[in-house]
């Protein structure tokens, strides 16, 4: 019986996971791509959910209400990247700092804490009141998300930005603007992330203001499980992107699964950040403890 | 052609660190000139292209490539006329991405970077044909990434990427100091190969006296931030160590101290 409860929840919990994989996406473009820890995310995913929900209610079209609420998130990180490039300041702080600027943005977008968008009044995309559609739309979103992804960082520009992550100053010595291509990558990134926190109001059928109270967490943590799972599998762009997905995936099946067992839900935030907190350390803990003796020409250079 | 003139660069100035690193420095290059600078430690040469590359604004004077004045543009809009080879053969490349990708980049220096595809088939058949030059089998290696090769493969890639487009200046600092002596050799005979056959205006730090008197046209020599000696043409073939060190105690009034340039 019980297993059988929890196998209900599953439909639910894959989809939830996939909105989670897309905003984990966003956070690959930063934290992976251009090597830069963004924590602007907190807040844009709740602006991405104001947004969604406040023109819904205000009787926009659901696909009108997601690119809104995309652009802006790129706003929003457009900010950050103004605070890091011009301002000069370290991009930890300037992701902090935006973030408090949207708590209050949000709140404005919002007029109130927080906005019901119910599937039953509003013609929403994706609502766990209709699971299965909701999870084909997504599986689709998340194709196109993909498609147009490898194809940007596949362009001349695009590829200007993966150089910029890897190396600021072979990039400047080859012409780069890499300051330009900072605010660009976290434009983009945000915007991602708002548009999963649209499809995310969607599903739950409201906003409200501390939803993205550890998005970055979990964004990371979908991130550090995808690349475990498909590190194996090549480097291509394509397979790491999904690997992102499925990790937002995984990670959601974990949380309702040790929901289920009973786990006090108060404690969930603090395992989550000890979870991530492990799996960051392991590359360091690695070569300062377990280091093995350097084999030539086998290892990645760093 | 490189016109500096009266250039100064200090480092932490007013304080008890201030350190003049580049004096009052002027020097034209013609196109074509193949200049090789070497100096003791803190002379001033990676200063001096530093200060050309852009990496630090400098507190006095000009510089000018080809007529344009270059002293105010960011480091990124000179590369459209530069081309680097930096010291550590890790600074030249995006570990990360593949020789293509690399070269890719590398291809659209001084260009726009539209939303086009980066690579096609046709950029790989260029690619593998500059890549043949190198003689060292990378031209079957095009989506290897750079990460996992030697640091002398990985100079001599950088070089093939700083020449491309035909850059106005090429500058090479001490862009095989890192590398094993028969590396080295190699890096350089590929350097001497592509600026002469490209024919490129070419600033060249060493800290190889020997290296500086065979290559080049023309070998300057720094001191405490000024350029105190400058030979071209036949005066600089008939060049050798012990004469050129003989120059330096006699200007300077000082021995020639560089720990590496004594060592090797």
């Amino acid at each position: 019986m019980d297993f059988l409860n929890w196998l209900g929840a599953m439909p639910g919990a894959a989809a939830q996971g996939m909105i989670w994989g897309i905003m984990a996406i966003g956070v690959y473009i930063t934290f992976k791509i251009l090597e830069l820890s963004d924590l602007t995310v907190d807040g844009s995913m709740v602006t991405g959910m104001a947004t969604c929900a406040m023109l819904m209610a205000a009787g926009w079209n659901v696909w009108a209400a997601m690119l809104i609420a995309f652009i802006a998130g790129m706003a929003a990180g457009l900010v950050t990247g103004l605070f890091h490039t011009i301002m000069g300041i370290p991009a930890i702080l300037s992701g902090i700092l935006t973030q408090l600027i949207l708590w209050s943005v949000n709140l404005k977008i919002m007029g109130k804490a927080n906005q019901a968008l119910p599937a039953r009044s509003y013609d929403v995309l994706i609502t766990q009141l209709r699971k299965y559609e909701s999870l084909v739309y997504l599986f689709l979103i998340c194709i196109v998300l993909i498609a147009v992804l490898y194809w940007f960082f596949g362009t001349r520009y695009g590829m200007s930005i993966r150089a910029t992550g890897c190396n600021v100053k072979m990039s400047r010595a080859q012409g780069i603007n890499t300051s330009s291509n900072k605010v660009v990558g976290l434009a983009l990134s945000n915007g991602i992330v708002a548009l999963a926190g649209a499809l995310l109001a969607q599903y739950s059928g409201k906003a409200d203001i501390s939803d993205g109270r550890g998005a970055i967490v979990i964004g990371l943590a979908a991130v550090i499980i995808g690349e475990a799972i498909v590190s194996r599998m090549g480097q291509s762009f394509v397979i790491r992107l999904t690997g992102v997905l499925i990790g937002g995936v995984i990670y959601y099946i974990v949380y309702q699964t040790v929901i289920f067992l009973g786990l006090d839900t108060d404690l969930l935030k603090m395992l989550s950040a000890i979870v991530v907190a492990i799996f960051l350390a392991v590359p360091h803990l690695k070569k300062t403890y377990f280091s093995k003796p350097a084999v030539r020409n086998t290892k990645e250079a760093a | 052609m490189l016109e500096i003139k009266n250039v100064t660069k200090i480092f932490n100035a007013g304080t008890v660190n201030e350190k003049v690193a580049l004096d009052d420095v002027s020097i034209t290059l013609n196109d074509g000139d193949f200049v090789t600078v070497i100096g003791g430690n803190g002379a001033g040469k990676s200063t001096l292209l530093n200060s050309v590359a852009g990496t630090f604004p400098i507190d006095d004077g000009n510089i000018i490539i080809d007529g344009t004045d270059i002293t105010k543009l960011p480091e990124y809009k000179r590369a459209q006329f530069i081309g680097r080879v930096f010291q550590d053969p890790m600074t030249g490349t995006a570990a990360d991405m593949w020789i293509e990708e690399n070269m890719a980049i590398a291809m659209r220096r001084g260009k726009s970077r539209g939303l086009s595809w980066a690579i096609n088939d046709n950029d790989r058949k260029i690619y593998k044909e500059l890549l043949k030059r190198l003689d060292l089998g990378l031209e079957d290696r095009l989506s290897t990434k750079v990460g996992l090769l030697s640091g002398g493969q990985r100079q001599a890639i950088t070089l093939l990427m700083a020449s491309m487009n035909h850059p106005k200046l090429l500058l090479l600092d001490e862009h095989t100091a890192a590398l094993d002596p028969k590396t080295a050799a190699k890096v350089l005979s590929i350097t001497s190969e592509i600026v002469s056959q490209e024919k490129l205006t070419t600033l060249m730090i060493t800290h190889n006296m020997k290296d500086a008197i065979t290559h080049g046209n023309r070998l300057i020599m720094m001191n405490n931030g000024k350029i105190i000696l400058d030979i071209s043409g036949e005066e600089k073939k008939k060049l050798t160590v012990e004469n050129l060190l003989q120059a330096f105690t006699k200007i300077s009034g000082d021995v020639f101290a560089s720990d590496k340039a004594l060592l090797s």
